[in-house]
């Protein structure tokens, strides 16, 4: 007779190499993954080899590519101006939301703080723009922003101040994109908001509290406290802004298509009226593919200094 | 003391009063757009040329009812193929991503870490940046102008975050629930379904309402997939009706308005829920 062994050998044995568990284990992590990663590889992972190698030719997208330049692509892109432009215009959306937007969230969050009355009333109305769909928001704005003051709100609130003129918000090269990020804050504060809301929420209200009984006013209590204990989600919502301001495309495209003469074009809209408008596909892979990089960078740069492994975390 | 006590309250009277102030007028920025919309929704043409700012009282629902109930406005055929997709897309992003975030939070495997850095790497090629490369492939395998195309890459692009979402969810849920039910003789599809997805609901109940409002609102998906108006799905159908009837703006509000009415009743009913998905997603990571 066999003596009988104890449980966690009992277990152990079962899943032992070999063993018909072993076996089912390896066939349950096999089939489970599988449909994600097909889905994954065909859609998301294999179209960024495609447009390597389309980036290398002059392809207007009918037949196969045939006309070889090389890097040209690449080189034409960094001395188009427009391009340029393009960038310029990412970075100022990524500064002002840096400097704006997430200060405003962030304000708002600790304003409706831990359990003030209406809350969740404030939360709800501030959070409605970011579920609203971008086509929505962008006809709303364009709307409001109509030069003339007889259809566009603003304007028609402008003009009751003594002397001040009705403006073509979106028709004024130095006006379009102070006008398209208000749009965008409009839209995303909300979000950025909850994510505040969130932190502020994991931080123990007796820390506060101990810090204004040892006389600690409210603002020493917001810089020296709050601040430093809401790093992680400060650095969540930059990563996510960031990332945001570089693939703006929807909004822009309906409120101005990139206009007027280009001064609102966005890298995506660049990208979107190459490839799809002017159907010139190996250029336009080509500018993907500094989208592409201009992520890969961001995300790894900023994971490199931040040390934060939270939002792109490994095992 | 009893000096400072009223003194203290009537300091706190005004901060409250402030921030009740501050927070109200920042409400009043936000629901400007919407007010306008709804108020020209519900005028008539000439009503909004002549008082564009006035409140839409009484009512006009012609504009509404025009919508809805003329074919050639066709509000209904897009209004269905929006719920095709995303009801699709919701069944495929849930149930692909539980199978896979299960597999990362509660097996091991040689390649594990391998794999799931292949699937982090997708939140770096947002699909804005990725829609020109993903165009060509649809267009290999002859996705164009087929509901598929859409469902199959919106699916795709919602893979890598929801895995993510899902898998801090699962590592959460105890082990020794894991160890008793192999013990008992629970094979691992079986700890999976029976147990650990209705533990799960809450969990997947958020990833499925972001699901559905991600699926809802994309336009460039469809855009770039969709030419035939048949296909056309709602935030499409939107942006083609601005252009092709720009001129009459009560119209166009009422039908922006329509379109924009699901998505706030759903908000209504599933704040909580989208909010935990959003929530998790980014601090859990």
């Amino acid at each position: 007779m066999q003596s009988l062994p104890a449980i966690p050998d009992i277990f152990k044995l079962k899943r032992g190499s070999g063993s018909p568990q072993r076996f089912q284990d390896r066939l349950t992590i096999f089939l489970f993954l599988l449909p994600a990663i097909i889905l994954f590889l065909l859609f998301v992972i294999y179209p960024i080899f495609q447009s390597i190698y389309y980036s290398l030719f002059n392809w207007k997208g009918f037949g196969p590519a045939t006309d070889f330049v090389g890097l040209s692509n690449f080189k034409n892109i960094l001395s188009d101006k427009v391009f340029m432009i393009a960038i310029r215009n990412g970075l100022f959306i990524i500064a002002f939301s840096l400097c704006l937007q997430l200060p405003l969230s962030m304000l708002l969050a600790v304003l409706v703080g831990r359990n003030m009355p209406g809350r969740v009333f404030f939360r709800s109305i501030f959070f409605l723009p970011y579920v609203l769909s971008e086509v929505i928001s962008a006809l709303m704005w364009l709307f409001i922003l109509n030069p003339d003051p007889e259809r566009g709100f603003i304007n028609a609130l402008l003009i009751l101040i003594p002397g001040v003129k009705a403006q073509a918000w979106l028709g004024n090269t130095s006006l379009v994109m102070p006008a398209i990020f208000a749009a965008l804050t409009w839209k995303y504060f909300g979000y950025h908001m909850l994510l505040f809301m969130t932190g502020l929420q994991n931080i123990p209200a007796e820390i506060e509290e101990a810090a204004r009984m040892d006389g600690a006013n409210v603002f020493q209590n917001f810089f020296f406290i709050t601040l430093p204990l809401l790093g992680g989600t400060i650095r969540t919502s930059v990563y996510l802004s960031v990332l945001g301001s570089i693939q703006q495309f929807i909004l822009v495209w309906i409120m101005t298509k990139g206009g007027p003469v280009n001064a609102s074009e966005t890298m995506a809209t660049y990208m979107y009226r190459f490839g799809f408008v002017r159907f010139q596909l190996g250029y336009g892979s080509a500018v993907a593919i500094y989208m592409f990089l201009f992520c890969l960078m961001f995300s790894l740069i900023y994971q490199r200094l931040t040390r934060q492994p939270d939002y792109l975390t490994g095992l | 003391m009893e000096t400072y006590r009223p003194r203290m309250n009537w300091g706190k009277f005004a901060t409250r009063f402030l921030q009740y102030f501050i927070l109200s007028v920042i409400v009043v920025l936000v629901l400007v757009p919407i007010v306008i919309l709804i108020f020209g929704a519900l005028k008539t043409r000439g009503e909004l040329l002549s008082h564009p700012y006035a409140l839409p009282i009484p009512p006009r629902w012609e504009n509404i009812v025009a919508i809805l109930s003329k074919a050639s406005y066709s509000f209904w055929p897009m209004l269905r193929n929006s719920l095709v997709v995303m009801v699709a897309v919701t069944f495929g992003v849930v149930i692909l991503c539980s199978l896979a975030a299960f597999v990362f939070a509660r097996m091991d495997f040689r390649g594990k870490g391998l794999a799931f850095n292949l699937f982090t790497l997708g939140l770096m090629f947002p699909i804005n940046v990725a829609i020109l490369p993903v165009y060509f492939v649809l267009r290999q395998m002859h996705l164009i102008d087929s509901l598929w195309g859409v469902i199959l890459v919106q699916t795709a692009f919602q893979i890598s975050g929801n895995i993510m979402i899902l898998r801090g969810f699962f590592t959460a849920i105890p082990s020794e629930l894991q160890d008793a039910a192999y013990i008992d003789g629970c094979t691992a599809f079986d700890f999976f379904w029976r147990i650990l997805l209705p533990l799960a609901r809450p969990a997947l109940s958020a990833v499925a309402a972001l699901t559905m409002i991600m699926s809802w609102n994309d336009l460039l998906v469809p855009l770039i997939v969709l030419n035939k108006d048949k296909y056309w799905t709602l935030p499409l159908g939107t942006m083609q009706f601005q252009g092709q009837y720009g001129t009459d703006l009560s119209l166009v509000s009422a039908f922006v308005a329509l379109s924009a009415l699901p998505t706030i009743i759903f908000y209504l009913f599933a704040e909580r829920q989208i909010v935990s998905g959003l929530t998790a997603g980014a601090v859990k990571g």
